[in-house]
């Protein structure tokens, strides 16, 4: 048990928050607000993967989720503001 | 321990304890836009503590080569995403906290869709 498990589980708990505000949000833009930050957790826990595997390579996936992040989050906001209220 | 891990955990510390705040915000606070802002700071500030931690720890030419670009475009494209998503949050009519004072972005009607109505000019 190293320190890079203690923060994986703390970004475990923080996802298990975001899973929740995606489920109960009260507004649609609740969710994608939770999105956003489920993305953040996943880039984090990645980056940490990496050295706790030992493998580099898994860092592509950093930089993958970074513009996926991005783009969902502007598209997402897209649907939203164009969607009648 | 040599002091490169000793220096990258406690980047990587700082950055995760930063995003546990925002989901702790993410739990507590009682608006969409408060909720933006506690998630914007750690999508910048906490993700790139964890990514410049984690670069020191392993200092490979493919984890540099991989995580400066990822860095530079999460600082850049953060501050868009979240005021895109504060845009479309108050146009789809996302509410207010009850203790907001005022709304600075509130319209009445938007008066600004119809174009005005064409007049040629007089004769002379």
């Amino acid at each position: 048990m190293s320190w890079v498990d203690v923060l994986l589980v703390v970004l475990g708990a923080v996802m298990a928050v975001v899973i929740g505000r995606l489920l109960t949000g009260p507004a649609n833009a609740d969710r994608v607000v939770a999105l956003d930050l489920g993305f953040v957790v996943f880039i984090a826990a990645t980056a940490l993967l990496s050295i706790r595997l030992d493998v580099v390579a898994v860092d592509i996936l950093v930089l993958a989720a970074t513009l996926l992040g991005f783009l969902t989050t502007i598209a997402v906001s897209h649907l939203l503001e164009r969607r009648p209220r | 321990m040599r002091w490169p891990d000793v220096l990258g955990g406690v980047l990587a510390a700082v950055g995760t304890a930063l995003i546990a705040v925002a989901g702790l915000g993410m739990l507590r606070l009682p608006d969409t836009y408060n909720r933006i802002n506690a998630v914007t700071k750690a999508a910048t500030l906490g993700v790139v503590a964890v990514l410049v931690g984690v670069m020191i720890i392993e200092p490979s030419a493919t984890a540099v080569g991989l995580l400066i670009p990822a860095i530079i475009l999460q600082l850049l494209t953060t501050p868009f995403g979240s005021y895109a998503v504060g845009r479309a949050a108050h146009r789809s009519g996302s509410p207010l906290a009850s203790i907001t004072h005022h709304d600075e972005l509130h319209r009445p009607a938007p008066a600004y869709r119809s174009a005005p109505a064409y007049r040629p000019a007089p004769p002379p």
